[in-house]
């Protein structure tokens, strides 16, 4: 092997290789069902939970010196969550790259957002779950989910969405919508807008989900079907703000809203950094 | 031979108290009742002679200790009431035998008219017609368009004997068991009783009843079958 | 009338510690029938419902289904992704407490809606549409759809129970004392509903009540229990008003004119 050690006396990609290795087990399994929810042995990180612990064992487990890591906190490859795990990542994996590329990446990991330029073949999503369980809110209890999960017994998350659909109007949720996979395991996408869950159908891509503190893995292999819950007469929308960019100008991107003054005054800019950048450099250019 | 629609033989029934330390009763010993097409027998006897337990036996309310109640049902075939299970006295009582009782077990909120089409619809005819049909029947009994649509359970006595008349002789069953059947009725309700008892017997069909009211009786009935008390018969 | 029974029970026995719930029982239920299984409390009918229905397992004896078509299955032993399957299509299960049979979170409309979605339905308007239906149909006004059980009567409540349990029209429905803790004119509403939709839809009920009027009013059968065991079994009306054992006849003795 040809892998060149750490300096600071730290395994490659900080987790040992027993971990890895129990780590890479579970995320097989999980490739081979998909959607399905994995339990592992979620190892105490440096960094607290809700930061990305399980997105972090993740991308330690599958990340090779040969790799090149992007990271993204809701679309931005800059906020502290973003910088920190990158920094996190070139201290103890020597020889990784990092980038704000999204074409560049190998690996990215994520939370909150799916980019916007269209992932390709080879490229590995790895996406930083709060809550594995998409059922978790309305049966609480743990043995039961699993039994309703093991039986695909989901017409309780149909009855949500009902719901949701009697008071609202519309389905409800605007984040974290859940889908099936497959056509058989129902799936929370983590905390994703709405707008991103049809970027996950049959994405060449390889998307893995880790959730630290529900010490839970799950996975998406490349070019598998992932529909969104919806009804036939109220279909799933991928609700985007109606506005556009203020500094690319795109329409179709999904955007957030700036507060600029204390009078009400508001913008709107694309989420995603890198997406956002390339295309005013392409039209500078 | 054409042959009996209702043959009942060696009739036993008695009744154990048990709350009142194992006291028997017995009421009917060895007791014999045979019923042609066409034919209206009357049960008479004193009051407590069993009359009313016999007809009781013959609609299944009852159950005989010993003997058997064999009955030809519409179909052609045999059954035997005294040992039929559960299931079939059902059907019998849904195909075989029509039953005028002097009381009218009421259920609630179930309008006249409903009650009335019951065994229509059981044995399968559709609603609407079965509805018809127990309208008319309501109307010769006199019975006003405005009650039919009521739950009988406000109905007078008179009204409410009405309503049961009609659900027995709705539909054509091969026995009729009348008990009471013109009691608290007027003269000319009486007069369409006896004429609905006619048609039941031209159109073949066996009867078994007790009437009080002996002049009934007389223009009804082929025979009068006694049902004397089993102390004196002993 | 079918002549194979839709459910089969034979030799059921439980005990609880020293408590025998059910001792030897066996007993039949015929397509679009209704059997009633009356008793005191503690004489095991609740306890027969929740084995026949496959929901505590007995330390002998067998249950047996036989489904639409035709084909035998053993209860206990089919299995539980197909114990759930049939309780949510061809079963259904009516609770005395309604907040165990329905979801108190949950909207009048998404509780009757649940077993249409459970069962693929997938067009919310025509869910709706079917909810509001019966609604309408167990008398409570479709104006309530979007109301929460939590803001009906008990009476109100059992009737939503019933039009969720209904709705997919089972072919055999368990009711467990469904009138059980409502008022005497409530509970006379309910019966007759119950009794009306029962015959219209040709379904197959395993009730077990305390109340003997209710028992004459909906059943064909009657079955009496008394501490585990069926005592006396019969032709509903045939049992009430000509009882043979001593404790069926104190049980009809007790009752005010049923």
């Amino acid at each position: 092997m040809s892998t060149p050690m750490p300096e600071s006396g730290y395994n490659f990609a900080y987790l040992d290789e027993g971990t890895k290795r129990m780590i890479r087990r579970a995320l097989l399994k999980a490739v081979a069902v998909p959607g399905h929810q994995v339990p592992f042995g979620s190892r105490e990180m440096p960094l607290p939970y809700g930061w990305g612990t399980g997105g972090i064992q993740v991308t330690a487990a599958v990340i090779g010196p040969e790799d090149t890591l992007k990271v993204i906190d809701q679309g931005a490859d800059d906020t502290t969550n973003a910088v920190s795990i990158r920094r996190f990542f070139a201290r103890v994996a020597p020889g990784l790259r990092t980038t704000e590329r999204t074409a560049e990446a190998t690996v990215i990991q994520t939370r909150h957002r799916i980019p916007e330029t269209p992932l390709s073949e080879g490229q590995v999503m790895v996406y930083q779950v709060p809550q594995p369980e998409p059922l978790y809110k309305l049966e609480p209890r743990r043995a039961e989910t699993r039994r309703l999960h093991a039986l695909a017994d989901y017409g309780l998350m149909q009855v949500k969405l009902y719901e949701d659909i009697a008071r609202q109007g519309r389905v409800g949720s605007s984040y974290d919508h859940p889908v099936m996979v497959g056509g058989r395991y129902l799936m929370a996408p983590s905390p994703i807008p709405a707008f991103d869950n049809p970027k996950m159908h049959m994405s060449p891509a390889l998307q893995l989900f880790g959730a630290g503190r529900e010490r839970r893995l799950y996975a998406v292999p490349p070019y598998t079907e992932v529909r969104s819950l919806d009804f036939e007469d109220h279909p799933f929308e991928p609700l985007r703000a109606n506005g556009h960019c203020a500094l690319c100008g795109a329409r179709d991107t999904y955007l957030d809203e700036m507060i600029t003054d204390d009078r009400g005054g508001r913008l709107f800019v694309c989420s995603d950094t890198d997406h956002c950048a390339t295309r005013r450099e392409e039209k500078a250019a | 031979m054409t042959g009996w629609i209702l043959r009942a033989e060696g009739l036993t029934k008695g009744f154990t108290l048990h709350l009142q330390g194992g006291t028997r009763i017995p009421v009917l010993r060895d007791a014999a009742l045979t019923v042609e097409p066409g034919e209206c027998v009357a049960l008479s006897g004193p009051s407590g002679a069993g009359k009313s337990t016999l007809m009781r036996l013959l609609q299944g309310n009852y159950g005989a200790d010993a003997g058997s109640i064999l009955l030809r049902r519409p179909d052609g075939g045999v059954s035997d009431l005294a040992t039929a299970p559960p299931r079939e006295v059902n059907a019998l009582r849904r195909d075989t035998i029509g039953h005028v009782s002097q009381f009218l077990r009421v259920i609630p909120r179930v309008p006249a008219l409903e009650v009335v089409a019951a065994p229509l619809i059981a044995r399968g005819m559709a609603r609407e017609e079965a509805l018809d049909r127990a309208r008319a029947l309501l109307r010769r009994l006199n019975l006003p368009d405005r009650l039919h649509g009521l739950p009988p359970a406000t109905f007078s006595g008179g009204e409410q004997q009405r309503v049961n008349l009609a659900r027995g002789f709705i539909a054509p069953f091969p026995l009729m068991l009348l008990d009471e059947p013109t009691a608290s009725l007027d003269a000319a309700n009486r007069e369409v009783v006896i004429a609905l008892i006619g048609e039941a017997k031209a159109r073949g069909a066996g009867l078994v009843g007790i009437f009080h009211d002996l002049d009934v009786r007389d223009r009804v009935a082929h025979r009068v079958v006694e049902v004397a008390p089993l102390r004196e018969a002993a | 009338m079918s002549d194979d029974p839709i459910l089969s029970a034979r030799g059921l026995s439980l005990s609880f510690g020293a408590v025998r719930a059910l001792d030897g029982v066996s007993l039949d239920l015929w397509p679009g029938e209704v059997l009633a299984i009356v008793g005191e409390s503690g004489s095991g009918k609740s306890t027969l419902l929740r084995v026949m229905a496959g929901e505590a397992r007995p330390d002998a004896g067998a249950v047996t289904y036989r489904d639409t078509l035709g084909a035998s299955m053993e209860v206990h032993g089919m299995g539980e992704p197909a114990l759930r399957r049939l309780a949510r299509t061809e079963w259904g299960f009516v609770r005395q407490d309604a907040r165990e049979g329905l979801r108190m979170g949950v909207s009048a409309g998404g509780n009757v809606g649940e077993r249409l979605m459970a069962t693929g339905a997938r067009h919310y308007g025509s869910i709706r549409e079917e909810a509001a239906r019966w609604l309408e149909r167990v008398e409570i006004s479709p104006s309530r759809i979007d109301d929460r059980p939590g803001t009906f009567s008990g009476g109100m409540r059992q009737r939503l129970q019933i039009a969720r349990t209904l709705v997919t029209r089972p072919r055999l429905v368990f009711m467990d004392e469904p009138t059980g803790g409502l008022d005497v004119s409530v509970q006379a509403r309910l019966l007759d509903l119950i009794r009306g939709l029962v015959s219209d839809l040709g379904i197959a009920v395993a009730l077990v009540t305390h109340d003997i009027a209710a028992a004459r009013l909906l059943a064909h059968r009657l079955v009496v229990m008394r501490e585990g065991r069926i005592v006396e079994e019969g032709l509903t009306d045939r049992v009430l008003d000509d009882p043979r054992h001593p404790y069926t006849q104190l049980l009809v003795s007790s009752v005010l004119a049923a």
